[in-house]
């Protein structure tokens, strides 16, 4: 009953929909789009995250939990690359757009003729960026806006491309590939900018979010992740952390020395905005190197959550959630905004599914952390976050020595830590329909072996000090589960559990379905109640892609990219080794390779006609 | 299922124990250790080589090898020198690559690009955390490619030798 003020509002946009598709088309030519009027038309998919909001939810209601039994495949494409696809397609009007990873070619497909290809762009870059990229060369999708698509390719180029021809309208450079800064991360367009985030922090590249015009791609403001306040676009007396001020050379007091011009602190997810408080979130990676002992303190901000102005870049609030990182829990999954009830009061909240593990409600408004509760019992480096405002420690995580790298120095082995590098959660976005009240989380069950050592800087090359090994979680075999999780209270609500970790977007629908991906190929289809497996399908290879459903000719469709990579696929080509020798590190998805093979395709699901 | 897998694991790995021992040479001729200068060991023609005890015990370059390897090459090469999606097997590689085959491709690096992939090897020639410990990374994969090692983390290791802290020190600055 408390829902209903979102039900109304859901039914206003329902019927808004079908008038704004037409809407929608015609603006593709008219100049500036209203965004914030696109995104909430079901039938499209503007942005990366589908609405500003991240919540991965689409009114569409067409295919149900009575009828998804039945859906079967209406098409497919070849993107013709073989490396690890994340991400997923955008559709605007009778248009989709899809992306592939490096050489990151991007496709725009005509609807109205099965998928014909209208244009094709495929950038020529200098392939020595390849090595330079951790983990696979992935690229995790186009942004739209001002009838152009925006790509931020693997060498730093951002290039906007007309939506209709796929001409070059402008292209710039973010940054520099020679000293490891490499683009991964989805864009998003916000009224006349577009941000962009960097990768590279296992490069030591200091990471930052920058805005350009989306008219002409000049630099409008660049706020990095560690530094001087002015870097930073702080102000120390009005940008809060837990409700107080940061103070002065927040960043730089918690660094030795000159370290933080190499920390880290990348920004390779996703962004959401919430268009009444024109604030942009993210999260910032983990601070280099992956060995702690050489870098002492609580190297701020890394693996924090930013809540920046969207016009002037300046910060609202920050809060770290891992100080001195010791593990790599990169703090930049996706930060999903709804308003929902606490302690009888509607709240507009948060939500953050970390890598550490723990799973944050905040205030989005203040940056008031409500609840940070483990949302995979097997999370060991912490007891806890300490939630008393007037502790000393308020809202730092109590580390448990013996699970935390370093913490009796280097040059030793720190065994059986819970959860692995690639963390609880990694980049794959979960989902929230506000129907049920409950966020939809993919998530690995996974531990380490972790061993930090002396490591030296030199630009361009990799910046690690440390050997993990991985290997499932203690009392099975199963490396992942996909949950569903109350952001209110912190709970897990039930729990589906998977062989392989859930590396695949989410997505909630309001025909009370949750989509999601498995490694070894499936699209299924569960019961947002229950949970219940409804459907599933093998496409040609491992899904780390998100999962979307569009409109098209008044019919629902469902699409999702697989070709299997990133984290996952660098241990496919070995072997299984025995996960309870605690040996072999990514040795659980050795046996990815008895599933899966190489290659990108989009598959396409509907209703069979009737 | 897993019990298959296993099974099937057991199967390759019973496969491969019983081809290498029958390779006494690689890409650097026969492995065989004879002579050691504080620890650090060569083979009859000067190249470096492991050195494992009756007992199983690794000699301390081979430790060194599998953990500068698993922080500088496994996010290409995959775990234990097996490959990845997009990076040979270097177990399988070191069974041709003689040690100056492998010094330089490491320090120069390598591009294989065809119609399909663009597999490319950044050059390590200035990355100390690479070239401080090439010849232990050579040891390991050398012992690996051998099969004198298995996968993960070798457990019984000889003392870390006073030369070799030295060395490590005088070459990471």
């Amino acid at each position: 009953m408390r829902r209903r003020p979102t039900e109304v509002r859901l039914l206003a946009g329902t019927l808004l929909a079908s008038g704004l598709m037409i809407a929608a088309a015609a603006a593709q030519t008219a100049g500036n789009d209203d965004l914030v009027e696109m995104q909430a038309n079901a039938a499209n998919v503007v942005m990366p995250t589908i609405t500003y909001d991240a919540q991965r939810y689409s009114k569409l209601d067409q295919i149900t939990t009575q009828n998804v039994g039945k859906m079967q495949v209406a098409w497919t494409f070849s993107t013709g690359v073989l490396r690890g696809h994340e991400g997923a397609p955008l559709v605007i009007g009778n248009v989709m757009y899809v992306h592939a990873p490096f050489p990151n070619t991007v496709f725009a497909l005509d609807l109205d003729h099965d998928g014909m290809i209208l244009w094709k762009y495929e950038p020529k870059q200098d392939p020595s960026v390849i090595p330079v990229m951790c983990c696979d060369t992935v690229n995790r999708g186009v942004a739209y806006g001002d009838g152009k698509i925006f790509l931020h390719q693997a060498d730093t180029t951002l290039v906007a491309l007309d939506a209709k021809s796929g001409k070059v309208v402008w292209s710039i450079k973010t940054g520099d590939p020679g000293k490891g800064e490499t683009g991964t991360g989805a864009p998003m367009v916000v009224k006349d900018k577009v941000f962009v985030g960097v990768s590279g922090g296992e490069f030591g590249v200091r990471g930052w979010i920058t805005a350009y015009s989306i008219a002409d791609g000049k630099q409008v403001w660049r706020g990095y992740s560690e530094g001087p306040d002015s870097d930073l676009l702080v102000d120390p007396q009005k940008t809060t952390s837990l409700g107080k001020p940061i103070g002065a050379d927040s960043s730089l007091k918690t660094w030795q020395g000159d370290q933080w011009k190499i920390g880290g602190g990348d920004t390779w997810g996703w962004l959401s905005y919430d268009p009444k408080l024109n604030l942009v979130y993210y999260g910032s990676g983990n601070p280099s190197t992956w060995n702690p002992v050489q870098r002492p303190g609580d190297n701020k901000w890394s693996m924090t959550i930013w809540a920046r102005d969207a016009d002037t870049g300046m910060a609202k609030w920050v809060y770290q959630m891992t100080p001195h990182d010791q593990w790599d829990y990169d703090g930049v999954n996706e930060m999903i905004l709804a308003d929902q009830t606490i302690n009888g009061q509607e709240v507009p909240i948060l939500v953050h599914f970390d890598r550490n593990g723990l799973g944050y409600t905040l205030n989005r408004a203040t940056g008031e952390l409500l609840v940070a509760q483990k949302f995979d019992p097997a999370v060991n480096w912490t007891t806890g976050v300490d939630m008393n405002k007037s502790s000393p420690n308020y809202g730092r995580p109590a580390v448990v020595d013996k699970f935390a790298p370093g913490s009796a120095g280097e040059d030793k082995n720190y065994q059986g830590i819970c959860p692995a590098a690639l963390g609880s959660k990694d980049e794959q976005p979960a989902a929230y329909s506000p129907d049920t009240g409950l966020f939809y989380v993919p998530t690995n069950h996974v531990c380490m072996d972790y061993e930090p050592f002396r490591v030296s800087y030199t630009a361009g090359q990799p910046y690690v000090g440390a050997t993990l090994a991985m290997f499932p979680a203690p009392g099975g075999n199963d490396m992942g589960n996909f949950i569903a999780w109350d952001a209110r209270t912190g709970k897990i609500v039930w729990s589906d559990p998977e062989q392989f970790s859930v590396w695949s977007g989410a997505l909630a629908t309001k025909g009370g379905l949750v989509f999601y991906g498995t490694l070894e190929g499936y699209l299924k289809a569960v019961d947002a109640k229950t949970g219940k497996e409804l459907y599933k399908f093998k496409t040609p290879s491992g899904i780390i892609g998100n999962v979307m459903t569009y409109e098209h000719a008044g019919k629902q469709y469902v699409a999702v990219l697989s070709g299997v990579g990133g984290w996952a696929g660098i241990g496919l080509a070995a072997g299984l080794t025995d996960p309870h020798a605690g040996l072999g590190a990514v040795g659980g998805y050795a046996g990815l390779n008895n599933y899966t093979a190489l290659g990108g395709t989009l598959t396409v699901f509907m209703l069979p006609p009737s | 299922m897993q019990r298959l897998l296993r099974a099937v694991f057991g199967i390759s790995v019973a496969l491969v124990i019983s081809a290498g021992a029958y390779a006494v040479t690689d890409g650097s001729g026969d492995p065989a250790a004879v002579k050691s200068d504080d620890g650090k060991w060569t083979d009859k023609d000067g190249n470096p080589t492991f050195k494992i005890q009756p007992d199983g015990t690794v000699d301390w370059y081979t430790k060194a090898g599998f953990l500068r390897y698993s922080s500088e090459c496994l996010r290409c090469h995959g775990p234990d020198g097996m490959g990845s999606t997009y990076a040979p097997a270097l177990i399988e590689s070191m069974k041709h690559l003689s040690y100056t085959d492998f010094y330089g491709i490491v320090a120069g690096g390598k591009k294989d690009i065809s119609a399909s992939q663009e597999l490319v090897m950044p050059a390590n020639g200035t990355n100390k955390n690479v070239m401080c410990y090439i010849d232990a990374i050579y040891v390991y994969l050398r012992a690996r490619g051998d099969d004198a090692i298995g996968r993960g983390r070798p457990d019984k290791v000889a003392a870390k030798p006073d030369s070799y802290s030295k060395a490590e020190d005088q070459c990471m600055g």
